[in-house]
């Protein structure tokens, strides 16, 4: 068997344990309604983690996702209130703002040749402060549009609802397999992720790449905003602190390696699932208190890093690249 | 040239921005270099950026140690949060102040062993190692306080927020205390070099006989015992421990602190010096927009636009380029050290 596949069966089959023994103690837990809570309630942390996990396997870090959401979310609610354009607009306004946000950074980290670590903290101070001075009030979104965009689901047999932005969260995942398996873009990103050098040996255009790499991270952090505000129905610059590492740990647990070169964008849904599920349980048991939840991912996350340390040990592939 | 003009040039970058801030701020604010005595203490704005910068420079100590062996630390804000949360339980439960102080300090230490064996023995990239405490850290944090903010009024914990020895506040005098023993022991021993040459080559370094296991986990403890220190400063002085904010985004700072301090994130050379100097130019910085009557919601767009700056004068595509463009080698020499030192 693939070794490579290793890592996203053992989240699978942490899921499905965690399912199990969720089921057994709350039976309801196996209802389509909660499950059509889990993916409304993670569904712009999952959209925002497809776009982690190219970035990851890039071999880079993006730090600068949850400001990004949070600066969507005020730029929607005061462009709503002060000008009379169209959500719909607005959202192409705003996805072209962070899809070229991302590939500014993509271009510093390429041209300048900086740890993309440091790049997007700059990137995640720089939204969050255009977020505070477009607005420190949380602005409401009062607008009919938003009303059917909340109203409209698909009521799933047993009476769960599939909700619009937990719809979208599985186009996102669906639309994200492709991009890494079935284009030369994903390829692309797999090539950079194994060593920079070998793929521009290869041919691989690893300027272009990296900064479409960042620029689709962008992108999907400003679809995640509009998803965040859908959600809320309110903009707040403070909302979503410490997203990025939600998702960089859902990406972990979803078996992708931190060194870049390997992982699938499927492993990081059952990710956003397991974190999710984890929530689920603590509002379920009741007497959980909810720090539990950092202390279960925390310790999850550590579990994952040795099981991947120990794969690439135990295949001896690859060796670990610094920083 | 003199070792001394040496290290005069390093910091000289550092200085001069120090120097541009508080200028800056002082011709905006007449009455910025006023400081009193009251209450057997000292007062003024001065004072005030050395104080409240005091957890972001200890923080930045240990960092920079850390980053010198081509790492990184983000749990130290987390970890600042335990240490805090523990310095409160144990001073509510009466274990009386010594006690108290050492299971702190002891937290941390902990805390950096953990990063360190992770990064050192398990060799997970140090990035992802302390990721896992800066996740789970404030759950742990949280555990301690049971999700309450834990309040104490204890005069002797109080003391090393908000108390003061020779008119000079606690927490400017145990930065300084520890910043110079720090420095003393690096830099009078050869543990410093060490440090150097694990961040520009771990292996090259282990093959020519460096313990690297050990000084590696060496730092991160050191980092975590700073930490550990700015955690009971900040509980000290709101005299209570807050385990989902104190210290929260401190680590970025205490990174920027070190950014600004030239040392490079690749690892190798360092200067404790210049990211405490660091320290006080982000301070200096959030302080001046606060007096200035800025709005603080500038202060992030301002550091992010510090980062930038700093990016481009470290980045190896422009030191090549400003070397290609020097007139004659000799000069392009020079041009390489200032762009290093910058």
């Amino acid at each position: 068997m693939n070794a490579r596949l290793l890592p996203l069966l053992a989240t699978l089959v942490i899921f499905l344990v965690a399912y199990a023994i969720c089921y057994a103690q709350y039976p309801a837990m196996l209802s389509t309604r909660v499950i059509g809570n889990l993916l409304t309630d993670n569904a712009f942390l999952g959209i925002v983690a497809v776009g982690m996990t190219f970035v990851i396997i890039s071999g880079g870090i993006d730090l600068s996702v949850g400001s990004v959401i949070a600066f969507s979310g005020v730029f929607i609610a005061v462009m709503l209130r002060d000008t009379g354009l169209h959500p719909a607009v607005v959202f192409a306004l705003l996805l072209m703002l962070t899809t070229l946000f991302g590939a500014a950074m993509g271009g510093v980290i390429h041209f300048l040749e900086m740890p993309p670590f440091i790049v997007t903290l700059a990137g995640m101070f720089l939204a969050r402060g255009m977020a505070y001075v477009l607005s420190i009030d949380s602005v409401p979104i009062t607008h009919e549009f938003y009303e059917i965009l909340q109203r409209s689901y698909w009521l799933m047999p047993g009476k769960g609802r599939l909700t619009l932005i937990g719809g979208m969260m599985l186009i996102v995942f669906i639309a994200g397999i492709m991009l890494a398996h079935r284009t030369r873009f994903g390829t692309n990103v797999y090539a950079v992720g194994g060593g920079v050098q070998t793929a521009q040996l290869m041919g691989v255009p690893v300027g272009r790449t990296t900064i479409g790499i960042y620029a689709l991270s962008g992108f999907l952090a400003g679809l995640a905003g509009i998803v965040f505000s859908i959600y809320t129905s309110a903009g707040y610059s403070l909302a979503t602190v410490g997203v990025e590492l939600d998702a960089i740990a859902a990406v972990v647990i979803g078996g992708t390696l931190l060194t870049g070169g390997s992982g699938f964008v499927a492993g990081t849904l059952i990710g956003v699932l397991i974190m999710g599920l984890i929530q689920t349980y603590i509002i379920f048991d009741g007497t959980l208190s909810s720090w539990w939840t950092k202390i279960l991912i925390g310790l999850l996350l550590f579990a994952f890093i040795v099981l991947q340390k120990g794969l690439v040990w135990t295949t001896g592939k690859r060796r670990m690249a610094g920083g | 040239m003199s070792v001394f003009k040496l290290f005069l040039r390093r910091i000289m970058p550092q200085l001069i921005t120090l120097a541009l801030v508080v200028g800056l701020i002082a011709i905006m604010f007449p009455g910025f270099f006023d400081i009193s005595i009251a209450n057997g203490r000292l007062y003024g704005s001065p004072i005030d950026i050395l104080n409240r910068g005091a957890p972001v420079a200890l923080l930045a100590i240990g960092m920079t140690l850390v980053i010198a062996t081509g790492g990184i630390d983000l749990s130290v804000g987390a970890v600042m949060a335990i240490c805090g949360a523990m310095a409160a339980w144990g001073i509510t439960e009466g274990y009386g102040l010594g006690l108290t102080l050492m299971m702190a300090l002891a937290a941390g230490l902990a805390c950096g062993l953990w990063n360190g064996l992770l990064v050192a023995v398990l060799g997970i990239q140090p990035i992802v190692a302390t990721l896992i405490l800066m996740v789970a850290g404030r759950g742990i944090a949280q555990l301690i306080t049971e999700g309450a903010i834990l309040t104490f009024n204890h005069e002797g914990l109080i003391f090393f927020g908000s108390g003061s020895l020779f008119t000079i506040p606690t927490p400017i005098i145990i930065a300084i205390v520890t910043g110079a023993l720090v420095t003393l022991i690096v830099r009078r021993s050869a543990l410093g070099m060490l440090i150097e040459a694990i961040g520009i080559n771990l292996r090259a370094s282990t093959l020519a006989g460096v313990n690297t296991r050990v000084l590696l986990i060496a730092v991160y403890m050191a980092s975590g015992l700073c930490a550990a220190l700015a955690g009971v400063i900040a509980a000290a002085d709101i005299r209570g421990a807050d385990a989902n904010n104190a210290g929260l985004w401190l680590e970025l700072d205490a990174i920027l602190a070190v950014v600004i301090g030239g040392t490079s994130l690749l690892g190798g050379r360092f200067s404790l010096i210049a990211s405490l100097i660091g320290a006080l130019i982000i301070q200096a910085i959030n302080t001046g927009i606060l007096l200035s009557g800025f709005p603080p919601e500038f202060n992030l767009i301002i550091k992010a636009v510090i980062i930038l700056v700093i990016l481009v004068l470290q980045s190896p595509t422009i030191r090549t380029m400003v070397i290609f463009l020097s007139p004659a080698p000799v000069s392009a020499a020079e041009t390489e050290k200032q762009a290093v030192n910058q």
